[in-house]
């Protein structure tokens, strides 16, 4: 792995200087157009009502405010609580770190093991692991429910031997379980498809050596996995972060409701003036730590890199 | 890492020993979360706190109550169903069907719901029998919503029938305003096509085609000419039209962009919102050769079979539901009729009093139907057929009032 | 993360001085670790499955109902495959998937693949740039779609500010036309996926081997060559994870339909997910919801297994 560090990008034909443009022009374009949606959204979280009904959406804020924002941080109303959005954080967040942790972890264990400890069958184990991918969240919708509402009962019989229920019936922990579940598909097929790329012999060497399962996972595999765990955790994250059918049907109340809902019931009212600079501005709030995960992770795409040069 | 998943699994705990049987809570699904509704639904919360009840807030909000009825769904198949639910027509049936609701019936007898509530309301909020449901308002669609500063500048007066109503929207277009205000969404369409239907047929009429479903009105020469008059209609509206919400609809009629939407009572909370007045700011009248017949739909709040030591709660809510002050509260601010006909209409605008005198003579005289487009009229399965060929008319994939009238025969007779 | 590594490897060495025993452990000890994950898709996928396999044969309505009455949902289905005019919602819906899923996915793959491949030309200010492609994944389309919304409407968006500015010949109201709203729904998608596929693609290109790229520049490859002949080709398991997710991704795309267009006019701008949401949760249809459902899956496997046998079977050599 560690040649992988020094990559060397093939230079572009031509004058170096010509197609340095094209390259950095087609990225800007991009770029632009790329933006374009953030900025209507940003704009118009800057802009006082009347602004937003009479003028255009690409126009400059002419008395730009922060009232939409504060609002939305501290007073939108999400149901019959106003209060903003702000609380909803820590619901997503308990639900989302574990839930992209552990399906990250088994995915990578899972793909190491389909690439370099194969036996029989393991082509068709991770066929039908990859095509669970494709069940469409609706049909699984109340078979589910079912499931969890028996885990709920389950719950409740533990309560009555022990004085704790040991998660079972807990909302947050049923939505860590589903995504859990519905991710491990993906999860697999990343590492699985990054691991196949990887050097047997490297392996095979730290076998000789005595090394065990899982040393050679956590020595070998894993400090030259950063850039797929960054896609996957990426991926995990932002699915999880953003799911609203499985939020909404199995924690919709307020003590637990998840980021996206508080979103949805603040945003898709279907009366009353719609305050489409709260509505942005909370939509931004909320994906707040999505962003956040993908600028830090983006860095790690060459982190990883060093770290496998470093290593040798 | 290992913190964290130490911190999650104390977490789940904690949060899980709290959760002992408290049974001075109500736990109730809605879709209400517009500053108004829930204002005015706070008032509910209030008046079950002062006896000692917790509120447990469960807001989905989305797709007119689609994401709320999908959650319900999920929550009764979990076996762990709220207290109540907000609900619609026949969703109601369908679940009182299921055998998942509760019964009220000692709780209703006791307080007289079966001589309040109009026997139209009775239908859906009474099954075999019992009382499933509370009933919380009465919307009506047959309206016509008017911006008076643009009617006074084309000197219009109110339209008394619907050739009446062409020439007002001709005099508007002749002005240079959007004459009609219309989301092109499919359920704004066919409400829309309700009033059309009873307006070109009249209550008879009405009632055999979108309530009793019977086949020969619906491919009747009557229906044709409600979808002919529906073309007509479609002449007066802006380009923009498809896809826009109704409450941008409204926006357009209350600031003058447009003469008037066909529209339910509930866009009267939009101009009450708006800080807008009845008779000097808007106009209310009914779609023109309407009056004296109500189409209309109910929010309901469903009651569902909860473990008795729960049901105290439960009786609480639905008493405080139907409790003429609530009734009168909530419906000044939503812009609805209650749903008793025996609340004083004092605190009501004029819109709000004509509704309420228009329901109960509709109550008396017989002309009260369910709005076929807001699943009043006939299960989902049926009112969705009919709004997709009412919808595939108005955007063009149907192209003839002929072709109209033999796919809305076929679409229904399908989904029945 | 470690804490579970180290606790089952503890059992691992625990073994250790019992060479037989430790031989059959580690032998055994791979299955056991995918075990558990092959056990929960097993049952919490393709039991489902059978389960909306089983309902669609049924008269469920509201609630699934258990009794098998007969295959009346597939009828209904078939037929509905072939009226065109005018066209049902599930004839609407299926064209629908054809032409999206084929441009969202060969658009998204196209400048996933450009972007990365330009980003991974030691270019300064990556690290401002590859957010910027990736931001849309980000954002739920609850809040984006209403953004892309206003953007494509004639009356306050494009087409407007164009107006603005002296162009007033400019026409553009795909959205608003029955016949073209389905693009508008794949332009919205590609922009929101290409930037997951583009980071996919660069995590691909990060990792081949620079020997191999070294090697074929001293044979005076050019650059386009290089690309074309060694490097997409290595990209290989890439283009399988990334087709995977595209795949994926429009067929669930059920939120992007209604936040753009609330269904389009007249719903001509349906997907097969919106018509199982509509048909199961809406309409109380759930049996035809459900023979919805396993028609999709079953085209997918007709597309995708074969696809997938190719691909496996090619690596296994």
């Amino acid at each position: 792995m560690s040649t992988a560090a020094t990559t060397v990008a093939p230079r572009a034909p031509g004058s170096p200087i010509i197609s340095r443009i094209v390259i950095y022009g087609l990225l800007g374009l991009f770029a632009l157009v790329y933006l374009i949606p953030f900025f209507v959204m940003l704009l118009t979280s800057l802009k006082p009502m009347p602004e937003i009904q009479h003028g255009n959406i690409l126009a400059l804020p002419k008395e730009p405010t922060l009232d939409p924002w504060i609002r939305a941080w501290g007073e939108a109303c999400v149901g019959l609580t106003c209060e903003g959005i702000h609380g909803y954080f820590w619901n997503s967040i308990k639900m989302v770190v574990p839930a992209v942790a552990i399906s990250t972890l088994l995915g990578a264990l899972n793909g190491y093991v389909l690439t370099k400890w194969r036996f029989p069958g393991h082509r068709l184990v991770f066929g039908l692991m990859l095509f669970a991918c494709f069940i469409p969240f609706q049909a699984v919708l109340l078979p589910m429910a079912t499931v969890l509402g028996t885990f709920g009962q389950f719950g409740k019989t533990l309560i009555n031997l022990t004085g704790m229920n040991f998660g079972f019936g807990n909302p947050t922990v049923n939505l860590v379980f589903v995504h859990v579940v519905y991710g491990l598909g993906f999860t697999t097929l990343f590492f699985r498809n990054y691991y196949e790329a990887f050097p047997t012999e490297l392996i095979k060497a730290a076998m000789v050596d005595g090394a065990g399962f899982f040393q050679i996972f956590r020595r070998i595999l894993l400090p030259n996995s950063l850039p797929i765990i960054v896609v996957t955790v990426i991926y995990q994250f932002t699915n999880i972060w953003n799911d609203f059918l499985f939020a909404s049907a199995y924690a919709g109340s307020g003590d637990v409701m998840p980021m996206t809902v508080a979103l949805n019931n603040v945003v898709n009212t279907s009366t009353g003036v719609v305050e489409y600079n709260v509505n942005m501005a909370a939509a931004m709030i909320a994906a707040l730590p999505t962003l956040l995960v993908y600028i830090l992770a983006g860095r790690y795409f060459v982190r990883g890199l060093m770290a496998g040069a470093v290593k040798g | 890492m290992r913190k964290l998943m130490m911190a999650a699994a104390m977490l789940a705990t904690t949060a899980l020993t709290a959760h002992a049987d408290d049974v001075k809570e109500v736990e109730m699904l809605h879709w209400w979360t517009s500053g108004g509704e829930a204002a005015a639904l706070n008032v509910l919360k209030q008046d079950l706190a002062q006896q000692g009840y917790a509120w447990k807030d469960v807001p989905v909000a989305g797709g007119g109550g689609d994401a709320a009825m999908t959650a319900l769904k999920a929550m009764v198949a979990a076996g762990n169903p709220p207290t109540a639910s907000q609900m619609l027509g026949y969703t109601v049936l369908d679940y009182a069907e299921a055998g998942k609701m509760g019964d009220l019936t000692e709780t209703a007898v006791a307080e007289g719901w079966d001589k309040a509530v109009p026997a139209a309301l009775q239908k859906f909020a009474v099954y075999d029998g019992k009382w499933v449901a509370a009933p919380v308002n009465v919307h009506s669609v047959n309206w016509l919503w008017i911006n008076k500063a643009v009617m006074d500048k084309i000197g219009g007066t109110e339209p008394k029938n619907f050739d009446e109503f062409v020439a007002l929207l001709d005099k508007a277009k002749a002005a240079g305003v959007t004459p009609l205000a219309l989301g092109g969404q499919n359920w704004q369409e066919a409400t829309m096509f309700d009033s059309i239907v009873l307006s070109t047929g009249g209550p008879e009429f009405y009632k055999k085609a979108m309530n009793d479903l019977d086949e020969d009105a619906l491919k009747s020469d009557t229906m044709k000419k409600s979808f002919d008059n529906l073309a007509k209609l479609k002449d007066y509206v802006d380009p923009n039209f498809s896809g826009r919400d109704w409450n941008l609809a409204t926006a357009m009629v209350i600031n003058g962009d447009a003469l008037v939407q066909v529209m339910g009572d509930w866009a009267k909370g939009e101009f009450v919102a708006a800080k807008k007045v009845p008779g000097t700011d808007f106009l209310c009248y009914r779609f023109p050769g309407t009056d004296g017949s109500v189409i209309y739909n109910s929010d309901m709040f469903g009651m569902f079979d909860v473990p008795d030591d729960r049901k105290a709660a439960q009786v609480a809510l639905a008493k405080a539901t139907l409790s003429k002050s609530f009734q009168s509260a909530f419906n000044v601010v939503k812009g609805s009729v209650p749903a008793r006909t025996d609340v004083p209409d004092t605190d009501f605008d004029a819109c709000g009093k004509k509704g309420i005198a228009d329901l109960k003579a509709a109550n008396d005289g017989g002309t009260l139907f369910g709005s076929l487009a807001q699943g009043y009229g006939a299960p989902p399965a049926v009112a969705n057929a009919y709004k997709d060929v009412v919808s595939k008319f108005v955007h063009g994939q149907i192209t003839s009032s002929d072709q109209a009238v033999e796919e809305l025969v076929k679409a229904i007779d399908d989904a029945k | 993360m470690t804490s579970i590594a180290t606790s089952n490897g503890g059992a691992a060495a625990r073994t250790a001085h019992r060479p037989s025993m430790r031989a059959r452990m580690q032998e055994a000890l791979p299955k056991l670790v995918l075990a558990p994950s092959f056990a929960i898709t097993l049952v919490f996928v393709y039991g489902f499955i059978l389960w909306t396999i089983y309902l669609s044969f049924t008269n469920s309505k509201a609630f699934p109902k258990y009794v098998l009455t007969d295959a009346r949902a597939y009828q209904r289905l078939w037929r509905w495959t072939f009226e065109s005019d005018p066209p049902s919602s599930w004839y609407t819906s299926i064209t629908n998937m054809a032409i999206f899923g084929v441009l969202y996915v060969v658009f998204a793959l196209a400048i996933g693949l450009l972007l990365a491949i330009l980003l991974d030309q030691k270019i300064r200010g990556e690290g401002i740039l590859r957010p910027i492609y990736l931001y849309p994944m980000a954002l739920s389309f609850i809040v984006t779609g209403v953004a892309w919304k206003w953007f494509l409407d004639p009356g306050l968006g494009l087409e407007q500010t164009m107006h603005q500015w002296g162009w007033t010949s400019f026409h553009f109201d795909w959205i608003k036309n029955k016949d073209y709203v389905i693009y508008t729904v794949v332009i919205a998608g590609v922009w929101q996926a290409s930037g997951f596929v583009m980071a996919m693609f660069l995590a691909g290109l990060r990792g081949i081997d620079g020997e191999i790229i070294k090697a074929s520049q001293i044979d005076g490859a050019s650059p386009f060559q290089l690309y074309r002949r060694i490097i997409i080709p290595l990209l290989r398991p890439v283009f399988l994870s990334a087709l995977i997710v595209l795949a994926h991704m429009a067929i669930k795309s059920y939120d992007l339909v209604v936040a753009l267009t609330s269904g389009g006019p007249g719903g001509s701008a349906w997907l097969p997910s919106n018509f199982m949401y509509e048909y199961t949760f809406k309409r109380n249809e759930m049996a035809v919801g459900s023979a919805s459902a396993v028609i999709m899956l079953a085209t997918i496997s007709a597309i995708i297994v074969p696809y997938l046998y190719s691909e496996l079977r090619e690596k296994a050599r």
